[in-house]
């Protein structure tokens, strides 16, 4: 119905100056795609020419077929939340919800009933007399939602709606908002930079950075297959041990220890190792590849440790290496298990996947 | 007793503040209301008996001269500049704190230098100009200048006052489906209240305080404003200077700004400390 079509979007600013480069990105009906990337990617950009509210350079924007490009941000039948909510301070809850449809000339009844309908589903019932001033950060937030839903739009906007919230806040509005997007009916784009929002609310990511799309996936597949070293390093949390090697004959050798992962048709000289710090863990007799190294510093996360690991012969390199914190190790040194299926191949110049 | 003086140093300060910054009004208030010989007695009657009051200064200035014209000339000349000061000064100062305009420097260096300019400079030229424009002694005469004087000032102060309002909410209200019109009015005006009545009140005790333009523009007793008819104010004779119908004009000549000041007094704060931190 109103799928969204990016098509060579392009920002310009000067010759040095382009937060986005070339964007072509395809939204359907019900499908929620996140940008992500890290502040400056462009990808707040991105989904302000989306909105209307900056003029792109080059390239078109699509819904439904229809070219949006050149029309007013009120003109684009989209509702966007943003990041500081920005509600109308002067005007009371129920006004802020109305503001939209009045200006649609929806007819007062039927404003009445979706914003009911809205307040409902939000919990914002008892707050309709109230001015944002008057309201806690997750109930304004709530608002915010709220004025995008009730204007049942073609497509929706989400700036970084999360992240003015506390932590555990944070953590059950993620909740709700994936279930109250996932029985609407239509494309949604949200931007951010916490890729925990990325991995869970979407169906599909677009990794960005320096306003070009690194990779555009599949939560999964960008955590299993990133495409690159910047989707890799990024997505992730510890980080993904990177380490540029250098091979001898299908191996990259890490100190004494020669290392085997998918069999490349060619090895290059040198490679880009890359392992999640999860993936690592205490070897056991029967495994085929192992490391030894000394514990270099050890950080308790609770559920886990983070334990830093100097490698036995490799001059110094270290691992990042996530263990449970129930796993009890003996002395300084440790013996790891690498699966050779959760090894990751980088181009050393590229950096794209090998 | 040294803490007794430390804590009584500062209420101290307050009334001998007070005192001084009301006296000279406090002074007129009590002549205005002092029999004639009470006001000429050597030495000064601060605290007048029963018998030395009256209020015959006020009833004379209100039946011996057309004292509602005046007020009501003041009040017109005032309201019109203030009000036409505002409709042309806020849309400006929005275009200036929100549009990128080539060469908006130079511009809001302009309007700075206009509100330093001392406005008494340009009197003659605009003596000429007005009867040039045969404006004399017609409301206009004064209520142009006015709102002109008042412009650059009501401009700063409002474009600081759109700067410091967020951005994403005039996004939120383009998305929503306002123009440019209706986000000034509907969304951007109603949140400048405060600087809306500050700039207000200061272009208005301007135009209601203004002495020259006014004694030089409007020559017909029945366009005169209230501080020249006030200072015309004479006795019977040159030796005799009425006190007491002077103070009483000064009361009745300060009576509406006092009360605009007392109404508006928490916007006036607010508005002048706007940007100062953030609320």
């Amino acid at each position: 119905m109103a799928k969204v079509e990016i098509i060579n979007l392009n920002k310009t600013y000067s010759q040095k100056v382009v937060p986005v480069n070339n964007i072509s990105l395809q939204v359907a009906d019900g499908e929620f795609l996140t940008l992500l990337g890290p502040s400056g990617c462009g990808k707040s950009t991105t989904l302000r020419m989306i909105a209307g509210l900056e003029q792109p350079t080059r390239g078109k924007i699509l819904i439904g077929g229809r070219d949006v490009t050149n029309l007013q941000p009120g003109d684009r039948n989209m509702a966007m939340v943003f990041q500081s909510y920005a509600l109308y301070p002067h005007m009371k809850v129920y006004d802020n919800l109305a503001s939209g449809l009045k200006l649609k000339k929806v007819p007062s009844s039927e404003i009445k009933q979706r914003i009911a309908e809205c307040a409902k589903l939000l919990g914002l019932e008892a707050l309709m007399d109230r001015k944002p001033g008057q309201l806690s950060g997750g109930q304004r937030q709530r608002v915010a939602l709220g004025r995008a839903l009730v204007r049942r739009p073609d497509v929706f906007l989400l700036d970084e709606p999360l992240s003015n919230l506390d932590a555990l806040l944070r953590e059950r509005v993620r909740a709700e908002m994936k279930k109250i997007f996932a029985s609407q009916q239509v494309p949604v784009i949200y931007v951010t930079h916490d890729q925990t929002e990325a991995m869970t609310l979407s169906n599909k990511v677009a990794v960005l950075n320096n306003g070009i799309v690194q990779q555009l996936d599949t939560p999964t597949q960008i955590y299993t297959h990133p495409a690159n070293k910047f989707v890799a390093s990024f997505v992730g949390s510890p980080q993904m041990n990177l380490l540029q090697l250098q091979c001898h004959r299908q191996a990259a050798v890490l100190g004494d220890f020669l290392m085997h992962g998918r069999e490349l048709p060619q090895m290059p000289p040198s490679i880009i190792l890359g392992i999640r710090p999860e993936h690592l863990r205490l070897a056991r007799p029967e495994d085929p590849q192992k490391i030894e190294g000394t514990v270099d510093l050890v950080e308790n996360l609770g559920m886990h440790n983070l334990i830093r690991l100097r490698v036995e012969g490799a001059d110094g390199l270290t691992l990042r290496v996530l263990l449970p914190s129930d796993q009890a190790w003996e002395g300084e040194r440790l013996t790891l298990a690498v699966p050779p299926d959760r090894i990751h191949w980088f181009d050393v110049q590229t950096g794209d996947r090998l | 007793m040294n803490l007794v003086i430390k804590k009584s140093i500062f209420p101290l300060g307050v009334v001998v503040l007070i005192a001084f910054s009301l006296g000279p009004v406090l002074w007129q208030v009590l002549t205005s209301v002092k029999v004639n010989e009470a006001i000429a007695a050597v030495p000064n009657v601060y605290f007048p008996s029963w018998q030395q009051l009256t209020l015959e200064h006020y009833v004379e200035l209100f039946t011996r001269r057309p004292l509602l014209r005046y007020l009501f000339n003041s009040a017109l000349v005032s309201i019109s500049s203030t009000l036409s000061c505002l409709a042309i000064g806020t849309p400006a100062a929005y275009a200036l704190a929100r549009l990128r305009i080539q060469g908006e420097q130079i511009i809001m260096a302009g309007i700075l230098t206009l509100t330093l300019f001392p406005f008494v400079l340009i009197f003659l030229e605009l003596l000429k100009i007005i009867q040039g424009l045969k404006l004399g002694n017609s409301y206009l005469a004064l209520i142009i200048p006015y709102t002109g004087i008042n412009l650059p000032l009501t401009i700063l102060v409002m474009r600081s006052f759109f700067q410091q309002l967020p951005k994403e909410l005039e996004d939120a209200a383009k998305v929503d489906g306002y123009n440019t019109w209706q986000i000034l009015t509907t969304i951007m005006l109603p949140m400048t209240i405060p600087a809306l009545v500050t700039t207000g009140i200061l272009t208005f005790i301007f135009a209601w305080n203004e002495f020259i333009f006014a004694l030089t523009f409007m020559t017909q007793e029945t366009m005169k404003t209230l501080p020249v008819a006030a200072a015309q104010i004479g006795g019977s004779s040159v030796f005799e200077i009425p006190y007491g119908p002077i103070a009483a004009a000064t009361v009745v000549g300060t009576l509406p700004l006092a009360l605009l000041v007392f109404l508006f007094g928490r916007q006036i704060v607010q508005g002048l400390t706007a940007g100062a931190v953030k609320g």
